[in-house]
Formats: C-alpha cells, sequence, structure tokens
C-alpha cells in the first residue's frame, strides 16, 4: 500500500519515524525549533521531542557539524541541518577534512555516521543565496551524496542515511517541498543509497537530471512526445556513488544523451557524467552529449535576469533537438 | 529638564539643522519599508527582505557620527543605512524593484545595497562574512596611514560564529581602526539571544580580545549618536578597534516569511509602545522646544512624497539590460574561449 504525501511531508515522517525507533537520534540545526525550520521540515518537532532532541544552534555551521560528528563517534545518530547549502561551505572543513575521512583514516575502527541534510534552490535571492554545490561533495570520497526528486525517494532514503553508518550528504531543493507523490506505507520502508532510476522510457534520447532539473526534464519529455520524439528520464538521485551503469545502458538505447543540472556547466556533475559515459559508450554516441546548467555568473537579483540564468523547461527542449540534429522538428512517422 | 537655547539639546553637540534631518531620516527609513512590504505584497519586491522597522535610531545615530571618508560595511538588513548615509530612496527601491537605476543595478536585491562613492562597501548576506572584511578595511586604512575607521554593523546573531571571532582578535592584535557595532536585537531569526549565545550581553565578548567595549540604548538615536562619536574618535587616534552593543528590537518577521512562533504578540506592543525610536526623539524634539509640532509634521509630509517618488521611480525605471548579464564577473578582459 502506498499514500501521496509531499516531499516535504515524506521527509517529516521520515524524520519522526526515526526518532521514535531509535533514541540516539536528534537533530540539530539554525531555526528548526522555534522557528520550524525555515522550510518548515521540522514545524512541531521541539514540541512533540523536547529541546533535548530538537536543538537550535547558533548560527555556527562549522560548530554543527563538528559536534555532529563528535556526537556521532560518542554514539548518537545526529541529523544536523545546514539551513541552506550556501552556508555549507562554513563547514567545509569540519566535512571534507573531519567527516569524509575518518573512517579511512583511523583504518576503519570506528565511523561518524551523521547525516547533513541541506537545501539548495533560488527564487530571487541574489549571488549568495542560490548556489548548487551538490558537485563540491560529489567529488569527496568518504562521503555519500543524496539529492531525491520524489517524495518516495526523500523517506527512503532519509531513512537509510540515519540507519547507515557513513556520512550523508543529503539534498533537498527548496522548490520541491510541496511536490507530491506515491510513498509505500510502512515504517520499514527504506532504500539503499545508491543507484539511479529510469522513470521514463523512450527510445530518442536519454535526459538524465536530479532534484528541480528531473521536473524540468519530465516537462521537455512531455512537450516533445507531442512531436513524437521519446525521451527516456533517468532521475540520477545518488551522486555518490554514481551508477553510471544505468546510464550507460540507456544510451546505449537512445545513442543521445542530454544532461540537466542547475549549477554552473564548468567542473559540475554533469561533467563527470559525460566524461565517464564517453569512457564506457563513446561508440554508442550519435551526438555531442549535451549539458543544460546555469549561466556562469553569480545569481543577479533581478528577475529577468535570474530567468536568463538557471535552467528551464524550453532550454532542456533545445538541447534535445540539438542531440538529434533537429531532424524531428518537423513530426516524422516511424 | 528645558534646553538653554532654543534649537539645541542641553549636552548634545548638533544643531538644530542636524537634529531635524536625524529625525526625517528616522522616519524616511520606516515610511520606506513600510511602503516596501506592501510592494513586496504586491509581488514588485521578491525574494528576500529584511526589515529594519524599530530599529532606525541605531543606522541614523551611528552613520552621523561617522566621517564622510569612513569606511562602511553591513549585513544584510541593509535598507536602514543605505538611507542613513544619504542615499536615494529612489535608488533604493529601484533596487528592491531588481531595476536597473537601483543602486547595483538590479543586481543584488535587499541584501546587497552599496555605493563606493560613499565607502560603503555592501552589504553581506552570509551571517560575520563581513567581519573579517572589516578588520581588512581598518588593515587597509592603517597601511595607508589614512585616519579612517571601518565601521562595521551586524547582528547578534553574527556573534556566535568563528568569523566574529577571528575578525575580533585580528582587529585587537593588529590595533586596527575597527568599529564594531553589534545590533542586539534580542533574535537571530527565530532564535532568541539567550537560546544561542552562553553570554547575554554582546559587548562583553569584545573583552575576550581586550577592545573596549560599552552597550548603548538602541533605540535613543542621540545616545548612539554620542557613544559612536566617542569610539570613532577611539579607533581614529590608533587606539585599534572599539566594539559597540545596540541594544534594540525589530518590529517586523526576520523576513518576509516569518511565521513569528517563537515571540508574543505582547512582546512586540510593548516594545512598539514604549521603546519606539521615532516616538522617543519626536517627543524629545517637542519637549525641549527644537521643533515645532508643524515643522516635524511638514518633514513627514515631505518623507511620504519621497517614499512616493521611489515608488514611481522604481515603477518606470527599466528592467536591466539583458545583454549585461555576463559583465562585471571579472574586472581585467578574458581572452580564452
Ligand atoms: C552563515 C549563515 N548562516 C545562516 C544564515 C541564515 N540567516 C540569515 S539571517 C540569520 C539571522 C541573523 O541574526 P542576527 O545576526 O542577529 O541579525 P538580525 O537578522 O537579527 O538583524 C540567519 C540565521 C546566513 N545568512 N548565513
Ligand atoms: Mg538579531
Amino acid at each position: 500500500m502506498a499514500r501521496e504525501l509531499t516531499y516535504r511531508d515524506a521527509l517529516r515522517e521520515a524524520l519522526r519515524e526515526e526518532m521514535y525507533r531509535d533514541e540516539r537520534v536528534f537533530l540539530m540545526g539554525e531555526d528548526i525549533g522555534a522557528y520550524g525550520g525555515s522550510y518548515a521540515v521540522t514545524r512541531g518537532f521541539l514540541q512533540e521531542f523536547g529541546p533535548e532532541r530538537v536543538r537550535d544552534t547558533p548560527i555556527a555551521e562549522l560548530g554543527i557539524v563538528g559536534l555532529g560528528i563528535g556526537a556521532a563517534i560518542g554514539g548518537l545518530r545526529p541529523v544536523v541541518e545546514l539551513m541552506t547549502i550556501n552556508f555549507s561551505l562554513l563547514a567545509m572543513d569540519q566535512i571534507v577534512n573531519h567527516l569524509a575521512k575518518i573512517y579511512y583514516m583511523f583504518n576503519g575502527q570506528f565511523t561518524a555516521p551523521v547525516v547533513v541534510r541541506t537545501v539548495e534552490g533560488f527564487g530571487q535571492l541574489a549571488a549568495t543565496h542560490s548556489q548548487f554545490f551538490e558537485n563540491y561533495f560529489a567529488y569527496v570520497p568518504g562521503l555519500r551524496v543524496v539529492a531525491p526528486a520524489v517524495p518516495k525517494d526523500a523517506k527512503g532514503f532519509l531513512k537509510a542515511a540515519i540507519r547507515g553508518n557513513d556520512p550523508v550528504i543529503f539534498i533537498e531543493h527548496s522548490l520541491i517541498y510541496r511536490n507530491r507523490g506515491e510513498v509505500p506505507d510502512g515504517e520499514d520502508f527504506v532504500l539503499p543509497l545508491e543507484g539511479a532510476e529510469v522513470r521514463r522510457e523512450g527510445r530518442d534520447v536519454t535526459i538524465v537530471s536530479w532534484l528541480r532539473g528531473y521536473y524540468l526534464a519530465l516537462g521537455a519529455a512531455e512537450e516533445l512526445a507531442r512531436e513524437g520524439i521519446e525521451c527516456e528520464i533517468i532521475d540520477l538521485r545518488v551522486l555518490r556513488p554514481l551508477d553510471i551503469e544505468t546510464i550507460v545502458r540507456s544510451v546505449q538505447k537512445t545513442n543521445r544523451l542530454v544532461i540537466v543540472e542547475e549549477g554552473w556547466k564548468s567542473y559540475g556533475v554533469g561533467a563527470e557524467i559525460a566524461a565517464a559515459v564517453q569512457e564506457r559508450a563513446i561508440d554508442y554516441l550519435d551526438a555531442p552529449i549535451m549539458r543544460v546548467a546555469s549561466v556562469e555568473v553569480p545569481m543577479p537579483y533581478a528577475r529577468n535576469l535570474e530567468r536568463l540564468v538557471v535552467p528551464n523547461k524550453d532550454k532542456v527542449v533545445e538541447a534535445v533537438r540539438e542531440v538529434l540534429y533537429q531532424r524531428t522538428l518537423v513530426p516524422v512517422a516511424r | 529638564m528645558t534646553s538653554t537655547v532654543d534649537g539645541q539639546l542641553p549636552g548634545v553637540a548638533l544643531t538644530k539643522s542636524e537634529l531635524l534631518e536625524m529625525y526625517r531620516l528616522m522616519v524616511l527609513i520606516r515610511r520606506f519599508e513600510e511602503v516596501a512590504a506592501e510592494q513586496y505584497a504586491l509581488g514588485k519586491i521578491a525574494g528576500f527582505l529584511h526589515l529594519y522597522i524599530g530599529e532606525e535610531a541605531v543606522a541614523v545615530g551611528a552613520i552621523r557620527a561617522m566621517d564622510p571618508e569612513d569606511h562602511l560595511v553591513t549585513h544584510y538588513r541593509d535598507h536602514g543605512y543605505a538611507l542613513a548615509l544619504g542615499l536615494d530612496p529612489r535608488r533604493c527601491m529601484a533596487e528592491l524593484f531588481g531595476k536597473a537605476t537601483g543602486l547595483v543595478g538590479g543586481r543584488g536585491g535587499s541584501m546587497h545595497f552599496a555605493d563606493a562613492s560613499k565607502h560603503f562597501w555592501g552589504g553581506y548576506a552570509i551571517v560575520a562574512g563581513l567581519l573579517p572584511i572589516a578588520a581588512g578595511l581598518g588593515l587597509a586604512s592603517k597601511y595607508l596611514n589614512q585616519r579612517r575607521v571601518a565601521v562595521a554593523i551586524f547582528g547578534d546573531g553574527a556573534t556566535n560564529n568563528g568569523a566574529f571571532h577571528e575578525a575580533l582578535n585580528f582587529a585587537s592584535l593588529w590595533k586596527l581602526p575597527v568599529l564594531f557595532l553589534c545590533e542586539n536585537n534580542q533574535y537571530g531569526m527565530g532564535t532568541a539571544v539567550t537560546h544561542a549565545s552562553a553570554v547575554r550581553e554582546m559587548y562583553r565578548k569584545a573583552c575576550a580580545y581586550d577592545i573596549p567595549a560599552e552597550q548603548v540604548d538602541g533605540q535613543d538615536v542621540l545616545a548612539v549618536y554620542e557613544v559612536t562619536k566617542r569610539a570613532l574618535e577611539h579607533c581614529r587616534n590608533g587606539n585599534g578597534p572599539y566594539f559597540i552593543e545596540a541594544l534594540t528590537y525589530r518590529y517586523r518577521g526576520h523576513s518576509m516569511a516569518d511565521p513569528e512562533t517563537y515571540r508574543s504578540k505582547e512582546e512586540v506592543e510593548e516594545w512598539r509602545r514604549q521603546r519606539d525610536p521615532i516616538v522617543l526623539f519626536r517627543q524629545k524634539l517637542l519637549s525641549h522646544n527644537v521643533a515645532t509640532e508643524e515643522e516635524l509634521a511638514a518633514l513627514n509630509q515631505a518623507v511620504e512624497e519621497a517614499v512616493a517618488e521611489a515608488v514611481r521611480f522604481a515603477e518606470e525605471s527599466p528592467e536591466p539590460d539583458p545583454e549585461t548579464l555576463t559583465q562585471y564577473v571579472y574586472a581585467d578582459p578574458i581572452t580564452v574561449h
């Protein structure tokens, strides 16, 4: 059985269930308690679980993650929240130099199972509050990096992350919290923290994306389907470890690949996917791999400029036409 | 108490016209922001809009005490500083509207006002990020043998961040001319100071770095002016940094999206009723015969018109030219493609 939940409620359920299941699980972050969370994910939690387990913190990201690491080593299961991914930069040293290293550097003697929840997005928030940094984390061995696009994954991944023994960077997106989707019933619904998923089958082109990009891809696919272009859509779901096999299999079928990402194109997740695909399947490619990404500028506030920067459905449609050399601009009978 | 000379306040070295200008600026900030909130509701302004209403005396008192050559860096709740500096309300409003005529051409919006010609090096939106920058401005001033002080304005919440502590230590260690002005408005977003800071009084944190510090009533514009004046002299005379904590209160939510579940309506009402900086200053001006009701009413009226004009200007201004999107990423030319 399954119910329809919003992405936000799926996260809330995961947190609540795990907090009831395991006393060692606690939450820590800025404005998650009295304020109710900047994106209302933890609204009511302070009242339900009390201030020991729902801890409002000072504005001290490095400290938040660092304390999370210590608490995890000390036997707890911290779920720490970085209010937005932009502020994760202040915690980068704890994440990269400490959290990601501990298990390996100390020869596997102990782990630091910290879940770092954070969120990216945009919406006229200007240069320092509209950034996409998943590639920063995905670069680092030792971290698991998940970026669920649908409520089912949001719930299943978050529960798995809390139960697992590795550090997990859990990336949400501010513009999809209200999106709805089926979520299986049962408190033991957990999903392994790996594997991309083909969410729509198609023969003409593969589109790989995640988070909001996935919804852009869906929109583009629907539009293109009206002209007889069939897109295969892969929701990447997990950025590290990267499930390149699923992408390669799809590309072997469609022979064309478009990657949709919201970050800047250079040195992004798309660059890694493109490189990995050509290593394994260059002979299958009938066109250069296209990346739809943000224009490489700090994000401007003005609405008209911001619109130019970020990917949208039209840009995805355009990229698909490009890898098809526009030969299907006019619908053709097959 | 009555003033000895009409048009002056006892013990205050400000002329009548200066006092009235301070009053006008406080009213301007208040009305500018009230109208900005309306425009936000109409969808003319988007993203984050952090209002300064209730805290006007801090910006106006402190900035009035600065020399025109002094440096200023602030956090993101920055409309008040810009207006107190005398920046054109039309260009401020246009920035909120994301228009080409805005202070920074519509690129920054509410959180990133700036004007290099006034040495206002910007509003910064990563909490505490501006503090090391302020120390660096102090370093430049000292290095260049200037007598400029770098003024940093930030919130109580910033004092719990590592960058704050690094900046204070640097400034004291190298005796840099930096005035740290902390606006303690009792909350960082929805978290009360008492829940976020082990030390309740922000100014006491400065003693860890041997920086002289004091607290001031941030609702009293003249008190803020006086203490800032003294503090700036201290810094200007080569004595290193100074720290001021202004006790104040924000009437509105943290931003436009704030559910305000963390404080009571009564608490807000109490500040509004008893500690409103504009009401307090107005009473002082009237009771000491510095100004008449009519004079103040005329200033209020002028502010109304200026704000309405600012909205008109913002409304009619063009959006930024899309051609400029990639301008200003680098200052020097890039020749590889
Ligand atoms: C490093 C960082 N963490 C979190 C935030 C989100 N945030 C923006 S303002 C704010 C509260 C700041 O409080 P305070 O310094 O007291 O200034 P106030 O808003 O009260 O004027 C928070 C947590 C941020 N902008 N930067
Ligand atoms: Mg504050």
